[in-house]
């Protein structure tokens, strides 16, 4: 199957279209509450929370036997919680640097999973073969189930998103600040990391639990980069996120053999490198393009007052003067000069230069510019 | 005459770990005072105001504003946080920030409407940033952002107000028409406590200082107590300061 033929599939064929709804609500979810993430520096926090899904979701399949998704994703999300919950409580008690708690927390629950899942493999029922795939994730095992789950707490993460707007806002920029105002800051960050876990332990069937967190954080981290506005900066990580989803989705579909969530990962990860080369206003290209040209613009300014002031010593301002003497000047080029000359601010004429009315005019600007600034 | 006490601190002590970084703070601050805080860096004097605000939790003691418990009165209260406690990189533009100052008085869930952009573009009118309320925060100097802080408070229309190093990093002209609205709050009948490192403007802007140093050193009016005795035990150095009055 190649793209072409997925996109003409992807509504007639029920596989194909529940498995990409299904990705592109997550990679929606998922965005919208990564810009949260990304926003209070918590980048680790995606990466704690999926990983101490893990031991979760051993424990539910062990207790039940069970390998009906909701199940095992109940485990995840009651382990994710408690995780989330501890690495709160090691901050505020013990006064250890919020990654050193997320990532201790991280590894001792990984640890703790996987140590659950070798165990479960050496046990004599089969039945366990599928638990590994909450490792890499396997979009193909989604079903419709699956899918309105993830669109009810979508549906519902936007109603609190919408809800809360300006306390989630004024959390994220001012906490203390927020305090003082009288709102318990302490319920609207535990309203906002529930909603984090709850996204986290939806993707793990699709993506994954080593994966899951770039799926919060690359949509957030590209959005940031085109927009200064929160509500745009949450709106386009949601699309971004969305995007990611269904191109990735139709990408490993197409190429036989590809599993989804990390193509999906790649897909996420284009929209950043993407969009950090290639924002306008804090892309690095543009950024490198309005250096250049700021210098270059300084380069001739430069090489303007130094004529200006060469020809300010004489009556007639046009008076012609051999280039050498300019030759004296640093950061005089030949380019320099031509530029000049194109914006007809100098004459050349042989080995003379002079200046025009025009430039000197300009020149003169520069200098009331400049004295009025360091006023 | 008897003047009303606004704030009052009894006993407290804070402590980050174990180290207790105030010790056993009394302290009445009478209505209507500009008040400036002053102590060596790591004195306590931000510690102080997040104690009293309840942004940090005191090992003992209690503060009481207008006699009632601090929790009761947060509306009459304003903050203004030292510049550098937030990330001005954050997405958002300067009458957003300042908008915030009203989110106190709407309470949970409701929206800002007309009215608070209303009170919003007056407060940034008043601190001189109404050109620059479309920017985006990180594009502000140092000194445009502590007049949004500024701005943000004055919103609030509270009747004490907390500023944590407000002149910080400001040049002279910002400076000049900051301590103007210092002073013009305190002509409507507010209280006004101020975290102040330049110890030679102290005379002239403020009326009551308090001198902090893990312990309270002195608390009274500026003519009073404003001299080389409570300097030298507050900065252990000897100081001296000319002091034109
Ligand atoms: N979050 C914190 N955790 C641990 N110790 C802290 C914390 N914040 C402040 N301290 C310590 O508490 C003491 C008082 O700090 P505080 O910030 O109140 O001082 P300050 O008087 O405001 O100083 P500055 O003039 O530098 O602003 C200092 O010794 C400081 O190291
Ligand atoms: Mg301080």
């Amino acid at each position: 199957m190649d793209l072409q033929e997925y996109f003409s599939l992807v509504f007639s064929d029920y596989t194909l279209r529940t498995i990409t709804l299904g990705t592109a609500i997550l990679g929606a979810v998922t965005g919208m509450l990564g810009s949260f993430a990304v926003l209070r520096k918590q980048s680790l926090l995606g990466d704690a929370i999926s990983h101490a899904a893990l031991p979760g979701i051993a424990i539910a399949f062990l207790i039940t036997g069970a390998k009906d998704s909701n199940t095992l994703l109940l485990g995840a999300l009651v382990s994710g919680l408690l995780g989330t919950f501890w690495i709160r409580g090691i901050i505020t008690k013990t006064h250890l640097k919020s990654d050193t708690a997320l990532g201790l927390i991280l590894s001792l629950f990984f640890g703790f999973g996987m140590l659950l899942l070798t165990f479960i493999q050496k046990q004599p029922n089969a039945n366990q073969a599928g638990l590994d795939k909450y490792l890499f994730g396997q979009a193909a095992t989604l079903v419709e189930s699956d899918v309105w789950l993830m669109a009810i707490v979508t549906g519902l993460c936007l109603f609190v998103l919408l809800l809360f707007w300006k306390e989630f806002k004024i959390l994220l920029f001012d906490k203390d600040y927020a305090k003082t105002l009288g709102f318990n800051t302490k319920t609207i960050d535990i309203l906002i990391t529930s909603f984090i876990v709850l996204a986290i332990v939806l993707g793990l069937q699709t993506v994954g639990v080593v994966l899951m967190s770039a799926m919060l954080l690359a949509p957030a981290a590209a959005a940031r980069q085109w927009t200064n506005s929160l509500s745009k900066m949450v709106f386009l990580a949601a699309v971004f996120g969305a995007f990611s989803g269904v191109f990735g989705t139709a990408i490993s579909s197409s190429q036989n053999n590809l599993s989804t969530g990390p193509v999906i990962v790649l897909v996420a990860s284009v929209f950043v490198i993407f969009s950090f080369i290639f924002s306008p206003s804090r892309g690095l290209l543009f950024r490198q393009i309005r250096f250049i040209a700021n210098r270059r613009d300084l380069e001739q300014q430069k090489t303007l007052a130094f004529m200006y002031h060469i020809a300010e010593t004489h009556d007639n301002i046009s008076h012609p003067h051999t280039i050498k003497i300019l030759n004296n000047f640093q950061g005089f080029t030949r380019k320099t000069l031509q530029k000049l000359v194109d914006k007809e601010y100098v004459v050349l004429d042989g080995t003379m230069w002079s200046l025009t009315q025009k430039g000197f005019d300009k020149a003169s600007n520069l200098y009331n510019q400049q004295a009025k600034e360091d006023e | 005459m008897k003047q009303k006490i606004a704030v009052k601190v009894d006993d407290l002590t804070v402590a980050y770990n174990y180290k207790p970084v105030l010790w056993d703070i009394d302290l009445e601050i009478p209505e209507g005072v500009l008040m400036a805080i002053v102590g060596p860096n790591g004195a306590g004097k931000s510690t102080l105001i997040k104690a009293i605000l309840g942004i940090l939790k005191p090992i003992a003691g209690s503060v009481s504003i207008y006699e009632k418990p601090y929790e009761k009165q947060r509306s009459l209260v304003a903050y203004v946080p030292q510049k550098g406690s937030v990330d001005w990189d954050f997405p958002t533009t300067a009458l957003d920030v300042v908008m915030m100052g009203t989110y106190g008085s709407l309470g949970w869930i409701k929206r800002p409407g007309q009215k608070e952009k209303k009170a919003a573009l007056e407060a940034l009118e008043k601190v001189g940033m109404l050109p620059f309320k479309s920017r985006q925060i990180s594009q502000l100097s140092g000194g445009q952002q502590q007049r949004i802080f500024l701005a943000r408070a004055l919103v609030q229309d509270a009747s004490i107000y907390f500023m944590d190093e407000p002149f910080q990093g400001v040049d002279a002209t910002t400076e000049i028409a900051i301590i103007n609205i210092l002073k013009e709050l305190r002509k409507a009948g507010k209280t006004v406590i101020v975290v102040h490192h330049d110890l030679q403007t102290v005379p002239e802007y403020f009326d009551w200082v308090t001198f902090l140093n893990v312990k309270k050193i002195a608390t009274g009016p500026v003519k009073d107590i404003f001299n080389d005795d409570n300097l030298t035990k507050t900065y252990g150095i000897n100081y001296k300061v000319s002091i034109q009055e």
